[in-house]
């Protein structure tokens, strides 16, 4: 028996060599980067993500084959993490350890980000959060092998709430998510309120998810604020903006939908969302690039794709070109090039990838249009603002990444 | 502000109401899962997507084919039914004589494959189903706007559910049912088709569920998990008001829904923050209470007193100890 066991080690010790060995000799470690999608595929997220963002990134990977013909083979998995933090984490680690996956993407809901990114570093592998939003992601756990690439609460709060003070809604109270990601949103917004000259008179947290906001829309009715900030996502701002209508809330007080979708905005119509400002970074038909790529992902999935989407193409897309160009798919290596390259495709134009993992580019901020001014299927949003990189994103001097230095 | 523990008087007023239309859909719900369970002992998981397929019906019936609420209403129930009693005199009679166990495990895995099939058609984000135009508006109370729609929900389910109450334990019908629950032998030995008359209270159970669905279809978003997010409260209501009681299930889900209003007003961790915070060691003893019964906690106060019910009444509320 010991025997055995013994050998049984002499042999596993002797793979391990061998691997190590095979991977100096080509460029991917095991001839194969492996990318896996990690989102929400069948809960409350995964029209904005889940299996568009699949589909997304496939289709990167089908272009990057096509256009480089690299000498490398690419595998793409995908998973369901439910939203939850520990079976994201559970799911990474397996996928690291015994699938090789080579860099995980998507990651949507703060939580699982969060989680992924702790085990991600751990086992020096990278991470591309799209769908994500919380700024600790690049603040107090930011890590130096992770990406945040389309958007985050700092940026909505910018966007959303300058534009609405400016309309004139000083007045302010939050209908906030009870998990990280509603408390980052209402913070960051609340400090851009109250920096702008507008006033915060309160707050109530909602269960995460929840059905009916009649009783929080009350409360919100009572505060007497001019605004009525909604600090969640998805089905949440949805069924929110819908009962906030039926129970004449609007249009005396106003709701600011601070993170909006254009799934959202297709679920709810345009006459219930008209006139509401939301912050994007992507807009499917803002110029002839983005509606070619749109046109293709719209063959696929049957729907314009969201920001989220987008971002884990343009996420997938530079880390594959990051391999070709540093000629290897050590973690380090294609990281230090990533962050070397700027980022010019469709999604974003002179993107750059900061020390604290922030990719900052171009945010819009938009208004929905009237129904009599869409013209055709999924015409939603005049551009009414392009808020300039070194704007949309929180500048390097007041992270708080331990990265950053001082 | 004049009121008590830190809300309005009108405040409260609102909470209350909000927590009675509410509490109108857990007892239309409860209703329907407790005649299943009182009569067939199956414990019906899949009546949230029961309920969601009515709401969906409803749906469909105006996109596609210009169904009014009005039909729909009627329509939407009668099709969900005959689906449940598909589903009954294919698969469910065949656990009858099994443990409670097989019935919620066959309920529960259909109703993730009909959740599944509608997610997979119509996506997770949903549709919006108008307000019918003869429901639209409302009637500002002075301490509320009170939704005309909302109202409608109420008299409706209250109605709904005093017929079904009346008719099982009051008529003729009503009492081959209840004699079915107790011997099914002896009743069939009469003359009375007792396997039919289980498929036709299936089917009831089930359209109440479809019925709730499309009252709440312009209320809510319409979408795939809409009833897989409510099912499990409405378990714990049934739980709560006594397996199988048709009172119980009725007066726990007006009751429930009301008590969880006022959490959600926050009075109750208000209350509990000005009595004890001030006092040094009660009020760190009080702060998990407290935290129980905040708002954001709202989704777990039914659990919480379903577990206190169950600790002093373990057949629940209106139940009977077999």
């Amino acid at each position: 028996m010991k025997r055995k066991l013994l050998s049984a080690l002499i042999c596993a010790a002797l793979m391990l060599q061998v691997g190590a060995t095979a991977g100096a000799a080509t460029k991917a470690s095991d001839g194969v980067v492996k990318i896996g999608v990690l989102t929400d595929m069948s809960g409350t997220y995964s029209d904005l993500a889940g299996p568009g963002a699949l589909i997304a990134v496939q289709m990167a990977v089908a272009d990057f084959i096509a256009k480089e013909k690299p000498d490398f083979k690419i595998e793409v998995i995908s998973a369901d993490h439910q939203n939850k933090g520990d079976i994201a984490a559970i799911k990474a680690r397996e996928w690291i350890d015994r699938e090789q996956v080579d860099v995980i993407v998507d990651l949507v809901t703060t939580s699982t980000a969060l989680a992924v990114m702790k085990v991600a570093k751990e086992k020096n592998r990278i991470t591309l959060v799209s769908g994500a939003a919380s700024t600790p992601i690049t603040n107090e756990q930011c890590t130096d092998i992770n990406v945040h690439w389309t958007y985050d609460t700092y940026a909505l709060a910018v966007g959303t709430g300058k534009a609405v003070v400016k309309q004139g809604g000083k007045t302010w109270f939050f209908l906030t998510a009870d998990y990280a990601f509603g408390k980052s949103l209402e913070k960051n917004t609340s400090e851009v309120v109250v920096k702008e000259g507008g006033k915060v008179l309160g707050h109530v947290l909602h269960p995460f998810p929840a059905q009916d906001f009649s009783s929080f829309l009350l409360q919100a009715q009572a505060s007497g604020a001019q605004v009525i900030g909604l600090a969640n996502a998805g089905n949440d701002t949805i069924n929110a903006i819908k009962q906030a209508s039926e129970f004449g809330i609007t249009p005396k007080q106003s709701l600011a939908g601070l993170l909006m979708f254009i799934t959202d905005v297709h679920s709810l119509g345009l006459k219930t969302t008209q006139g509401m400002y939301l912050t994007t970074g992507f807009y499917w038909d803002r110029n002839d690039e983005t509606r070619a790529w749109s046109k293709r992902f719209f063959e696929k999935k049957s729907r314009q794709p969201t920001m989220v989407q987008a971002g884990d193409y343009s996420a997938v897309t530079h880390y594959l070109e990051a391999i070709k160009a540093a000629g290897t798919d050590d973690t380090q290596a294609v990281m230090a090039k990533m962050k070397a390259t700027p980022i010019n495709d469709f999604f974003a134009k002179n993107g750059k990838i900061r020390v604290d993992g922030r990719m900052v580019h171009d945010m819009y901020l938009a208004q929905v249009k009237k129904p009599e001014e869409s013209k055709y299927a999924w015409d939603y949003y005049n551009i009414r603002q392009v808020i300039p990189a070194d704007q949309a994103f929180m500048p390097l001097s007041e992270s708080v990444c331990p990265l950053v230095k001082k | 502000m004049t009121g008590i523990f830190g809300i309005s008087i009108q405040g409260l007023l609102g909470q209350l109401l909000v927590g009675l239309l509410n509490g109108s859909f857990y007892a239309i719900l409860s209703l329907g899962l407790a005649i299943i369970f009182g009569l067939l002992n199956i414990i019906n998981f899949a009546h949230g997507a029961q309920y969601m397929m009515g709401a969906f019906l409803a749906w469909i019936g105006m996109r596609y084919f210009g169904v009014t609420y009005w039909w729909a209403l009627l329509l939407s129930p009668l099709l969900v039914g005959a689906f449940g009693m598909l589903l009954e005199r294919s698969m469910l009679k065949r656990l009858y004589k099994l443990d409670h166990l097989y019935g919620l495990l066959l309920t529960f895995g259909l109703a993730l494959i009909i959740e599944g099939l509608f997610r997979y058609r119509f996506g997770i984000s949903g549709e919006s189903y108008p307000v019918t135009e003869l429901l639209e508006g409302g009637k500002n109370l002075g301490f509320m706007f009170l939704p005309k729609y909302r109202v409608w929900v109420v008299v409706a389910s209250l109605v709904i559910c005093f017929v079904t109450w009346y008719v099982i334990e009051r008529t003729k019908l009503g009492s081959y049912l209840r004699a079915g629950t107790e011997n099914p032998q002896l009743l069939q030995a009469f003359g009375v088709n007792v396997p039919l008359m289980i498929t036709l209270t299936y089917g009831y159970g089930v359209a109440l569920a479809a019925f709730a669905g499309v009252l709440a279809a312009p209320i809510f978003n319409v979408n795939p998990v809409m009833g897989s997010n409510l099912i499990i409260a409405v378990f714990a209501v049934v739980v709560v008001g006594g397996m199988g009681s048709i009172m119980g299930s009725i007066v726990t889900g007006l009751g429930l829904g009301l008590i969880e209003g006022i959490v959600k007003s926050g009075m109750i961790a208000n209350l509990l923050s000005s009595t004890f915070d001030s006092v040094p060691v009660a009020g760190s003893i009080v702060y998990p209470i407290k935290l129980l019964f905040s708002p954001e906690a709202s989704a777990v106060t039914i659990f919480v007193i379903m577990a206190i019910v169950l600790l002093v009444r373990p057949a629940g509320l209106f139940g009977r100890e077999r």
